[in-house]
C-alpha cells in the first residue's frame, strides 16, 4: 500500500510543477506593467515605483521565478489591495465555507446519481431508464448559475420554503465552535443542533444546484459502465451458476461497475471547482470563489492570482486522493505495482 | 455523399429529438445572422418611463432596469455568443488538432511535449483557469475566446492524437508518403483531411460547453462588459431584480441559453450517430 | 427430485427446441426443431462451425439467452421437469446445483476483483452446499479435486494472477463444487494450448466418471470430440443433421455435411495435403424464404424431395440422420 502511495505521489509532482509555473507566467502576463496592476488603479507613479522594487519586478524573469517560489514556500501569496490583508489568511478563512459546500454537493450528486445510474442498467427500457436519460442529456446543458437563480427565485422568493441566500447562516445565528470549519460537522460535534439545521437550511439550495451540475457525468457514468459490466462474461458465468440476482447486481457487477466511475470522479471535480465560483456568486456563499469574483470586480490581481493557485493545488491533491482510493479498490492496480 | 445523406435521414428517422435539434440550430442561426435586423427594438435603447415592465403584448420578454427590451437584447445576444462560441471552439481545434495530429504522428519529443502541455492545463480545474487566463490578459471579449479556446484544447490534442496514431501505418498514408510527399506535406494534405469528420463531431460536442464557458464568465463580469447584449451578462443584470420579483430579467436570457446549449449537444450527438455510432458510450 | 432409475430416462431430453432472435435487420430463426438427449454418465458432443447454434442451444436449456431471444417452442426435460418452463426464481435454484455451464476463455469467465476461493465459495453458500463459515474450507477442497496445487494459497489469488489453464480449472472448480447432474461445457479448451487442452480434458473425464455426471461438450473441433465423447451431435445452421456415437460418425458418416466435416478435419485417416474444405457459406437466417434444409443450398447430393421438411432416419444404433438423401 505505501507503494502505491508513493508512485501516486510521484504522478503528482509534474502536475504540481506546471500548475506553480503557469500561476507564475499568468502573474507576468499581465499587458502593460504589472507593476502598475500591484498597485492599483489609482497609484502614483512613484507608488508604482515602489511596489515594483518590493514585488522585485524589475529583476529578470528566472530570477523572479526563484523569488516566486520562495514566496510560495513560505506561504506568501502576497497582500489584497483593498484590505490590505494578506491574501493566504483570507483564503484560509475562506477555505472551509468552499469546501463544506461542495463536498455536500457530491454527496448529494453522487447519493443520487448512482442509484439512478444502477436502476436505469438493471432496468433498461422502463421509465426510470428513460428519467436517467432525461437527467443525463438535460444535466450537461443546465448552467449552474442560472439553475441556482431558478431555485433561489422558485423556493425563496415564491415558495418561501429557503431561507433567504445571506451566506452560510441565518444573519441571527451565531457559528458554533471552531473545530473543523464546516459548520455541519462542527455544530454536530457540539451537540448544537439548532445551528446544525440553520447550517444545513442555508447550505441547501447552493448544495443542490451544484449538485444537479454534477449529476449528469455521474450518472452517464454509472449507467454505461453498469450495462458493460452486466453484459460481460463472468457475469454471464454467475448466472450460470443460479447465484441470487441481488449477488450478481451488487456484489459481482456494481463492484466491477463503480471502478470507471471513480476515475470519473476527477472530471466531476474540475467541473465542481469550477461551479463553485458561479454558485456562491449567486447565493453570496463566503467562500473562496466569492472572494476571487469580489477581487475581480475591484481589480485586485493578488486575490485572483491567489485562488487560482489554491485552486489547482486543491485539484491536484484530490486527484491524487482518487488516484489513490481507486488503487486500494482495484487489486489488479494495486497488486502489479 | 450520397450514402451519407441516406445514412443521415436514417438517423434522424430513429431519433426525431436528433431533428429538432437541427431545426433549433437553424433557428439559433438566423437569429445570430439576422438578429439586429429582426429585433422590434433598439436593443441598446434605454427608456427609463417602461423601466422593469413584465412581459406583455408590446414586449415580449418584458424590459429591464434602463427600459430596454429584453426580446430584442436576448435575440442580438445569440449573435455574440454563438460568435465567441465558435471563434473559441475553432482556434481550439487549430491549435489542438495540429498539434495533437503531430504528436500521435511523429511520437517521440513531439508527443511528450504535447502531452505535457495538455497534462499541465488538464491540472487546473477548468473554469478557474480561465477565470486566471481572462484576468492575466485583460477583461475583453478576445480573451474569453483565448481562454475557452486553452482549456479546450487538451481534449482536441487527445483526441486528434489518437487518432492519428492510428492511421500512422494505414495504407493511404503509406501510399502519400511513397509518392514522395514530405511529411509534412502527408500530416497536412493527407492525415488531417481524413480525421475531420471525427473532430467535427468532437467540435459541435464542444460548442454547448464553450457557450456556457463564456456566459459563465461574463456572469461573473468577465470579458463582454454593459451595456452589450450577452445571455450570462443578461442573467448577471437579472440575478440582482430575482429577489424583488421582477423574474423575467433573468428568466429568459438563461433559458435561451439553456436552449442553445440543449440545441448543439443534440446536434453533436446526432452527428457523432451519423458519422461514426462507434463512439457512442 | 425424485431418483429416476438410470438409463431408462436420459439425464436431459431437449425435444423440438426452437429459438428467435429479434435484431434491427428482422428476426433470426437461429435454431430449429432442435433435439437430442444426453444418458446419465454420457459425453455427448455438438459439433458444428461457428454460427452453427451450438452454445444459443446451451444457453436455452440454461435459461441464459440474450435479451432479444426467446424459445419459440421445445422443451428441455431434466429431472422430470421442463428447464423452458420453469420460472427464472428456479431456474436460479437448478443452476450450478444440478446443472453448470463452464465457458471459453475462462481468465474474462471470472470475476477479475474477486478472489477465486470466495467465487467458489459463493456458489456452495448459495446452494446449500456448506454454511458461511465452513464455505473456504469448502472451497479449497474443491481446488484440491481439480489438481490445483497449493490450493489454501491460491484461494486467494485473483483471476489475473493465474494462467489460462488454472482459471479454467477455477471455473470447474465453480460448476462441480455442488455436484451437478449434468456439465455444459462450451468450448473449454480453445484458446488452451494442447498440453493443457488435455489435462483439463481429462480432468473434466474424471470427475464426470466419479460423479456419474453427464456432459455435454461444445466443440467446433471434431478431433477432440472424437477422442473424448461417447457420441457426437452434429449441428447445421441451427438444425441438428446427425447424430451417432463417434466410432459410428467417423467410419460411416451418413449425412453429406458430416462427411465434408470429417474430411476437413486433420487426423490419423486424413492428411494435410488432403483436407477439403467445405464449399458455401451458412445461409443467411435472416430470410423468409429459407429452406426446410438449410444445408440443400450447398449440397451436391441435393433432390427434389429436399424441398419437404426434413425427416428424422434412423440408420443404426442410436444412429440418426435428417436428411432425404443419405450417403
Amino acid at each position: 500500500m505505501l507503494n502505491l502511495l508513493l508512485s501516486r505521489l510521484a504522478t503528482a509532482i509534474p502536475s504540481i510543477v506546471g500548475v506553480v509555473i503557469v500561476t507564475f507566467m499568468l502573474t507576468r502576463l499581465l499587458p502593460g506593467d504589472p507593476a502598475a496592476y500591484f498597485a492599483g488603479l489609482a497609484a502614483s507613479p512613484q507608488a508604482i515605483a515602489e511596489i515594483r522594487t518590493k514585488l522585485g519586478l524589475d529583476k529578470s524573469l528566472p530570477e523572479q521565478f526563484v523569488g516566486y517560489i520562495g514566496d510560495l514556500l513560505q506561504g506568501n501569496l502576497g497582500n489584497s489591495l483593498s484590505t490590505g490583508q494578506p491574501v493566504v489568511a483570507e483564503i484560509a478563512t475562506r477555505l472551509p465555507a468552499s469546501a463544506e459546500l461542495t463536498l455536500f454537493a457530491l454527496i448529494v450528486a453522487v447519493a443520487i446519481a448512482i442509484p439512478l445510474g444502477v436502476l436505469a442498467a438493471v432496468k433498461q427500457g422502463t421509465w426510470i431508464d428513460h428519467l436517467c436519460r432525461i437527467v443525463t442529456t438535460a444535466g450537461v446543458s443546465l448552467p449552474v448559475f442560472f439553475t441556482g437563480l431558478l431555485f433561489a427565485y422558485v423556493f425563496y422568493y415564491l415558495l418561501q420554503w429557503a431561507p433567504a441566500p445571506t451566506g452560510r447562516l441565518d444573519v441571527f445565528m451565531s457559528p458554533p465552535t471552531h473545530i473543523t470549519g464546516f459548520y455541519l460537522i462542527d455544530s454536530a460535534l457540539t451537540g448544537n443542533l439548532e445551528t446544525l439545521w440553520g447550517a444545513l437550511r442555508q447550505l441547501a439550495l447552493p448544495a443542490i444546484s451544484m449538485a444537479i451540475f454534477s449529476l449528469a457525468p455521474l450518472a452517464r457514468m454509472t449507467r454505461g459502465s453498469m450495462l458493460a459490466v452486466l453484459g460481460s462474461d463472468f457475469i454471464r458465468t454467475a448466472r450460470a451458476s443460479g447465484l441470487s440476482p441481488r449477488t450478481v447486481i451488487f456484489t459481482y457487477a456494481f463492484r466491477n461497475a463503480v471502478l470507471p466511475v471513480i476515475t470519473t470522479l476527477g472530471m466531476v471535480f474540475s467541473f465542481l471547482l469550477g461551479a463553485n465560483v458561479l454558485v456562491e456568486t449567486v447565493f453570496a456563499w463566503p467562500g473562496i470563489g466569492l472572494y476571487a469574483v469580489n477581487a475581480l470586480i475591484t481589480s485586485d490581481y493578488a486575490p485572483v492570482q491567489g485562488f487560482v493557485l489554491t485552486m489547482a493545488i486543491l485539484y491536484v491533491a484530490l486527484n491524487l486522493a482518487i488516484d489513490f482510493v481507486y488503487g486500494l479498490v482495484d487489486p489488479r492496480v494495486r497488486l502489479d505495482s | 455523399m450520397l450514402p451519407l445523406l441516406r445514412h443521415a435521414r436514417y438517423v434522424l428517422s430513429e431519433n426525431p429529438v436528433t431533428g429538432l435539434a437541427f431545426g433549433l440550430f437553424a433557428l439559433f442561426l438566423i437569429a445570430a445572422l439576422f438578429g439586429p435586423v429582426l429585433a422590434p427594438y433598439n436593443p441598446l435603447q434605454s427608456n427609463a418611463a417602461m423601466a422593469l415592465k413584465p412581459p406583455s403584448a408590446a414586449h415580449w420578454f418584458g424590459t429591464d432596469q434602463l427600459g430596454r427590451d429584453i426580446f430584442s437584447r436576448v435575440l442580438v445576444a445569440t449573435r455574440l455568443d454563438l460568435t465567441i462560441a465558435f471563434a473559441s471552439v475553432i482556434l481550439a481545434f487549430m491549435l489542438g488538432a495540429l498539434s495533437g495530429v503531430a504528436a500521435g504522428y511523429f511520437g517521440g519529443w513531439t508527443d511528450r511535449i504535447v502531452g505535457r502541455l495538455a497534462d499541465t492545463i488538464m491540472a487546473f480545474p477548468l473554469f478557474v483557469l480561465a477565470m486566471g487566463i481572462v484576468a492575466a490578459l485583460g477583461n475583453e471579449v478576445i480573451n474569453i475566446v483565448i481562454a475557452t479556446a486553452i482549456i479546450n484544447f487538451p481534449l482536441y490534442a487527445r483526441v486528434a492524437r489518437a487518432e492519428a496514431n492510428v492511421r500512422r501505418d494505414a495504407g493511404f498514408v503509406e501510399a502519400a508518403r511513397l509518392s514522395g510527399n514530405g511529411e509534412a506535406r502527408v500530416l497536412l494534405g493527407h492525415v488531417l483531411p481524413n480525421i475531420m469528420p471525427i473532430m467535427m463531431v468532437q467540435m459541435s460536442l464542444t460548442m454547448g460547453y464553450a457557450i456556457l464557458n463564456a456566459a459563465g464568465l461574463s456572469f461573473i463580469g468577465l470579458g463582454v462588459r454593459p451595456p452589450a447584449a450577452e445571455w450570462g451578462i443578461m442573467v448577471a443584470e437579472g440575478a440582482n431584480f430575482i429577489q424583488s420579483g421582477e423574474w423575467w430579467i433573468a428568466l429568459f436570457p438563461g433559458a435561451t441559453l439553456m436552449l442553445a446549449v440543449f440545441c448543439f449537444n443534440l446536434l453533436g450527438d446526432g452527428l457523432r450517430d451519423i458519422i461514426d455510432p462507434r463512439m457512442r458510450t | 427430485m425424485t431418483a429416476v432409475p438410470a438409463l431408462s430416462v436420459p439425464a436431459l431430453s431437449v425435444e423440438n427446441l426452437s429459438v428467435e432472435f429479434r435484431t434491427r435487420s428482422g428476426v433470426v430463426k437461429v435454431l430449429e426443431h432442435v433435439g437430442f438427449s444426453v444418458d446419465k454418465g454420457e459425453t455427448v458432443a455438438l459439433v458444428g462451425e461457428s454460427g452453427s447454434g451450438k452454445s444459443v442451444t446451451a444457453f436455452a436449456v440454461m435459461g441464459i439467452l440474450d435479451a432479444a431471444g426467446k424459445v419459440t417452442s421445445g422443451r428441455a426435460l431434466f429431472g422430470g421437469t421442463d428447464l423452458l418452463a420453469l420460472s427464472e426464481h428456479d431456474l436460479a435454484e437448478q443452476r450450478g446445483r444440478e446443472l453448470s455451464m463452464i465457458f471459453q476463455n475462462p481468465r474474462t469467465a471470472l470475476n477479475p476483483i474477486r478472489r477465486v476461493g470466495r467465487q467458489i465459495a459463493d456458489v456452495l453458500v448459495r446452494h446449500g452446499g456448506a454454511t458461511r463459515n465452513d464455505a473456504p474450507r469448502a472451497a479449497i477442497e474443491m481446488l484440491k479435486r481439480v489438481r490445483i496445487p497449493d490450493p489454501e494459497r491460491r484461494a486467494e489469488a485473483y483471476p489475473f494472477e493465474l494462467s489460462g489453464g488454472m482459471c479454467q480449472r477455477i471455473m470447474i472448480a465453480i460448476a462441480l463444487a455442488c455436484r451437478p447432474a449434468l456439465l455444459i461445457a462450451d468450448e473449454p479448451t480453445t484458446g488452451l494450448d494442447v498440453t493443457t487442452q488435455a489435462v483439463i480434458m481429462d480432468l473434466i473425464g474424471e470427475l464426470a466418471g466419479e460423479a456419474g455426471m453427464a456432459t455435454i461438450f461444445i466443440t467446433h473441433d471434431l478431433a477432440l470430440a472424437a477422442e473424448y465423447c461417447d457420441r457426437i451431435v452434429v449441428m447445421h445452421a441451427g438444425h441438428i443433421v446427425e447424430a451417432a456415437p463417434g466410432r459410428d460418425l467417423f467410419a460411416h458418416p451418413r449425412h453429406p455435411y458430416s462427411a465434408k466435416l470429417l474430411a476437413a478435419t486433420p487426423g490419423e485417416t486424413v492428411a494435410l495435403e488432403d483436407l477439403a474444405s467445405i464449399p458455401g457459406g451458412l445461409p443467411d437466417l435472416r430470410r423468409s424464404d429459407l429452406p426446410a434444409c438449410r444445408y440443400s443450398d450447398r449440397c451436391e447430393r441435393r433432390l427434389e424431395q429436399c424441398i419437404q421438411p426434413l425427416p428424422q432416419h434412423t440408420v443404426g444404433e442410436r444412429h440418426v440422420v435428417a436428411c432425404w438423401n443419405p450417403l
